[in-house]
């Protein structure tokens, strides 16, 4: 194994979850606004996670589309809360390509003259490290 | 009553409207809000993972300069709420965090969460009172039928907000009555506008918000209220079939109050 590879005891350090109080309800991707958007749904990084398929989660382009709604993380009967690994996962991801997913010269392009600054900081806080 | 305030980045841009419209409210109220000299952005949104510390401590500024100005913190913007709010529970709760945030920023006195974040609605329903708003009430909104559009940051997470009830809260519907509005209760209230999403995906963002506010309008509302600038931007931008005004609640605050004037942009 390379050491460029992220190994579920990264992920559930990142993001302190413990992925084995999941009892699979599915609750998390139920409630998500973001599920159509979604390859892998909040309940499948539970999933993935605690079985250690992380690979596929970090090539995911779902670790972009997640709102931080917060809806999985106070829907979960079972204080889970799948939210905190897909932030874990959307930051090792980019830990390890090394450059940010979102980078500032890339804005002047998709600016709209009407957006708040709150979209830009949130956005760069998601999508960069 | 004295409070500091946190205004945040948006507020002095893009949303000037929800932070003017507060501010004079809150003068005839009997609310001083002094806001802090030297805040810094929140960051827009709460990071989770375990290990940023880094990007908690513009938050943590702002708690320990409102603490040594002793006052609690007043915001406004939901994001900035969200933020500060869960920053200061962890300084509270949380060893891990506040032990590094401590030693990083090495303050004269520490920071242990010592203060409250209040949000100005919360201000209005615990300190002023919908009762007294009531009181005032120049110009009511009578015959209104107005949606509270919550979105995502106002209540969750709801055991650390602690605003209201996440699933089926009414601050926002009572302040409605308090201004002489009828508040209108839709299902998608208290979900996502899509948010952030917008600066890569208009269209993904659009969709979300078009969902909101064709609820909305399916139930009766005939304009919606917000306390997030994101939330107003995304509304405004959704791929609705039904087109509903969506102002800030402060604007209605200062218009039922009597502060809105003509020329006020």
């Amino acid at each position: 194994m390379s050491e460029n590879n992220i190994c579920r005891e990264d992920i559930l350090r990142i993001s302190g979850v413990d992925t084995r109080k999941c009892m699979r309800c599915g609750k998390c991707s139920a409630t998500c606004p973001a599920y159509d958007e979604m390859e892998y749904h909040p309940h499948q990084f539970v999933n993935m996670v605690e079985n250690g398929d992380i690979e596929a989660l970090v090539e995911s382009p779902s670790l972009f589309k997640c709102l931080s709604c917060f809806a999985c993380i106070d829907r979960c009967p079972r204080q889970v809360e799948p939210a905190k690994l897909v932030e874990a996962v959307r930051s090792a991801c980019i830990r390890r390509q090394g450059h940010n997913h979102l980078s500032a010269d890339a804005i002047p392009a998709i600016l709209d003259p009407d957006i708040p600054q709150q979209a830009l900081v949130s956005a760069f806080r998601k999508y960069s490290e | 009553m004295i409070y500091s305030y946190f205004p945040g980045c948006t507020l002095k841009n893009k949303a000037i409207d929800l932070d003017i419209y507060a501010r004079r409210s809150a003068e005839l109220l009997g609310i001083t809000l002094e806001e802090l000299p030297e805040w810094q952005c929140c960051g827009g949104v709460y990071p989770l993972a375990k290990d940023k510390i880094a990007t908690k401590l513009s938050s943590v500024r702002a708690l320990a300069a409102s603490r040594d100005a002793g006052h609690d913190l007043v915001t406004l913007c939901s994001a900035c709420h969200n933020v500060l709010k869960q920053v200061n529970n962890d300084m509270r709760t949380d060893e891990y965090i506040r032990s590094r945030a401590n030693n990083y920023m090495a303050p004269d006195a520490e920071y242990n969460g010592e203060i409250n974040v209040i949000h100005y609605l919360e201000l209005l329903r615990d300190t002023v009172g919908f009762e007294n708003i009531k009181k005032k009430v120049v110009k009511p909104f009578t015959g209104r039928k107005i949606g509270a559009y919550y979105g995502c940051l106002l209540l969750r997470p709801g055991k650390v907000m602690q605003m209201d009830d996440p699933e089926n809260p009414k601050i926002l519907e009572d302040f409605i009555r308090a201004i002489g509005g009828e508040p209108v209760i839709y299902a998608q209230r208290n979900e996502c506008c899509g948010g952030y999403a917008t600066v890569e995906d208009k269209a993904y963002a659009a969709s979300r918000a078009g969902k909101v506010v064709d609820n909305a309008a399916a139930c009766g509302a005939d304009m919606l209220i917000t306390a997030c600038p994101l939330c107003l931007y995304n509304l405004n931008k959704s791929n609705a079939e039904n087109k509903l005004p969506v102002v800030y609640f402060t604007e209605l605050l200062a218009e039922a109050l009597g502060l809105k004037e003509e020329n006020d942009v």
